[in-house]
């Protein structure tokens, strides 16, 4: 079982990018964690159906 | 009178608009109102309401809906006009911090092109592709979004494999990665004790614990739960755990913790575990406890998982005992607890906000004194008719989601459970309360100040019935956690609330006093 980049990750400073919920950003911060919220939307103006058609195309 | 207004292109996130819905629904006049973005679910649950139109109904993930249904038309404006006010004053917020927020992944790694994680908390119907390209872009991933897909999750964790990433989730609610808590974590010492869990609050006992028997963590992974329920998905961010923290020379003891799995997984669980050689304890909640074969050792609660990998960091030996607390003074709150309580006082009402703590009780109480009625529960008689309605002992996860729908976690709004204890205090046969107090991060900034007021009232109330109601609580947390849990404590005990160590302790006590009143 390939595991390398975990035990890579372990000694690495964690650095975090936060979609969604912005108080899980702060809450790192808080900690000294580098991390950058974004601004996430859902794609395709919010429709399921194409979004999901995107996702399949790999865009 | 009801008033809809529908904004197009106006995403705010879920608990955000939540915490919005509340303040509206606060206001003088207003009957009813939702507060939400036109996802599926919601659109529907707005038909049901009779507050749709047909602007509601052919609304996108993307567009804020605010629906209100009030005494007269004036109200009605009123309340949409602040709640428009409400998220302007976040938009603007958000506007005036310096850093500009990336809308795509690709942009967010162009501007931190050393970010090695990933946490992904959007709607369920969308996180699947946004984690399909972290992982793609060998980023580790935390989903705490839920109504993800087994499908999804299979494909997910496959791809995570043949990477070598972590994708803890989905509804994975707490990690620890590096020492850093991650979501709904607490903040614990760093030490030598590795964890892999299946289990949020599971996860959140076991570190507090773990820091209370003086020891420390190297990593707290999370899977999600169904990492290890399901054949399928097959344990696979487990077992990756466990190779891991094999591999990791910080880490000395090795502790896995979950809800019953699926046989063929468990079995794979514990082969990968005695392959790392090290000491490992298991804590399958509910399941075969006290034996110990080779580097396995098995416990049976959260509190003795902690427990044993603490002796074993330590090169101790484990002691195995009920209560921290000395025997006599156990029996002294039992005798003080029961000694004014009235003919009639006999059931047990445990109200749950973490769903792993709520099954620790629950099984414990099942296996000692049976028919534990619960929203949790396996055995479909013992499913309670209506999760609003307690009956006989009734242990209750209001961390469910037929009790968060449209509203915040109980973690992080106490609302739903002033509202079940308020409840609760009408009923004669009750004679304790069992109770949970969950600190860290994310969670509500004072969760036993939230529910003081409610408890105190329910002991008044028994008390004018001529008796004595019996409220247990323990707090999940550490010292280092910013709810300041000495204070905590101190309010519980203020209103002659019993605090104990754990959970676990808190339950065995509830069943010392159930048992002598019953």
């Amino acid at each position: 079982m390939n595991v390398k980049p975990i035990n890579e990750l372990f000694k690495k400073e964690l650095v975090v990018i936060n979609m969604g919920l912005e108080s899980f950003a702060d809450n790192l911060k808080d900690v000294g964690v580098k991390v950058l919220q974004m601004n996430w939307k859902p794609p395709a103006g919010g429709n399921k159906k194409i979004s999901s058609l995107l996702s399949r195309l790999g865009r | 009178m009801k008033k809809i207004l529908v904004q197009k292109d106006s995403y705010y996130d879920s608990v955000f608009l939540m915490l919005i819905n509340k303040e509206v629904k606060q206001f003088d006049g207003v009957k009813d109102a939702v507060v939400s973005m036109g996802t599926d679910v919601n659109v529907e649950l707005l038909k049901d309401m009779g507050l749709a139109n047909e602007e509601v109904e052919s609304a996108t993930a993307n567009d804020l809906i605010i629906a209100v249904e009030a005494e007269s038309e004036e109200v009605a404006e009123k309340a949409i006009e602040a709640a428009k006010e409400l998220l302007n004053k976040k938009k603007s917020e958000s506007a005036e911090s310096d850093e500009y927020r990336p809308v795509s992944l690709d942009k967010a790694v162009e501007m931190l092109p050393d970010a090695n994680l990933v946490v992904i908390s959007v709607p369920g119907a969308f996180a699947a592709r946004e984690v399909r390209k972290a992982l793609n872009m060998n980023l580790h991933v935390m989903l705490f979004s839920d109504n993800v897909s087994l499908e999804d999750e299979i494909e997910l964790k496959k791809l995570a494999e043949e990477k070598g990433l972590l994708m803890m989730g989905p509804d994975c609610g707490t990690a620890i990665i590096n020492g850093k808590p991650l979501c709904f974590a607490n903040v614990v010492k760093k030490g030598d004790i590795g964890i892999v869990a299946a289990a949020g609050t599971g996860l959140q006992e076991v570190t507090c614990s773990i820091e209370k028997f003086g020891g420390g963590i190297t990593q707290g992974i999370g899977t999600g739960g169904r990492d290890l329920k399901n054949s399928q998905v097959g344990g696979r961010m487990m077992r990756m755990g466990i190779e891991a923290l094999k591999n990791d020379p910080e880490t000395k003891v090795i502790v896995v913790i979950s809800k019953p799995p699926a046989e063929d997984v468990a079995g794979k669980v514990i082969e990968a575990l005695k392959e790392t050689g090290k000491p490992c304890v298991i804590h399958f909640v509910g399941l075969g406890a006290g034996k110990q074969e080779g580097n396995l050792y098995y416990a049976e609660n959260l509190e003795e998982a902690a427990g044993m990998a603490v002796a074993l960091s330590k090169g101790e030996k484990y002691e195995k005992r009920t209560f921290t607390i000395p025997e006599e003074e156990v029996e002294a709150i039992v005798e003080r607890e029961t000694q004014n309580m009235a003919p009639g006082q006999k059931y047990l009402r445990g109200l749950y906000t973490g769903g792993t703590l709520a099954d620790e009780a629950m099984i414990l109480f099942e296996r000692e004194i049976g028919n534990i009625y619960s929203n949790n529960q396996t055995k479909p008689e013992l499913v309670l008719k209506d999760p609003h309605t307690s009956q006989g002992h009734t242990i209750v996860d209001l961390g469910d989601d037929v009790f968060t729908v449209g509203r915040p976690h109980p973690m992080i709004d106490p609302s739903t459970r002033e509202e079940r204890i308020i409840k609760e205090m009408e009923d004669p046969e009750v004679a304790v309360m069992l109770l949970d107090i969950v600190l860290g991060y994310s969670s509500h900034e004072d969760p036993a100040g939230a529910i003081l007021d409610s408890l105190k009232k329910a002991k008044v109330k028994a008390k004018e019935r001529g008796g004595y109601l019996s409220i247990v609580t323990s707090i999940t947390g550490t010292k280092g956690d910013f709810q300041n849990m000495d204070e905590q404590k101190k309010k519980l005990e203020s209103i002659g609330c019993v605090v104990m160590p754990s959970n676990y302790q808190a339950s065995m006590l509830a069943l010392k006093i159930i048992r002598k009143v019953g």
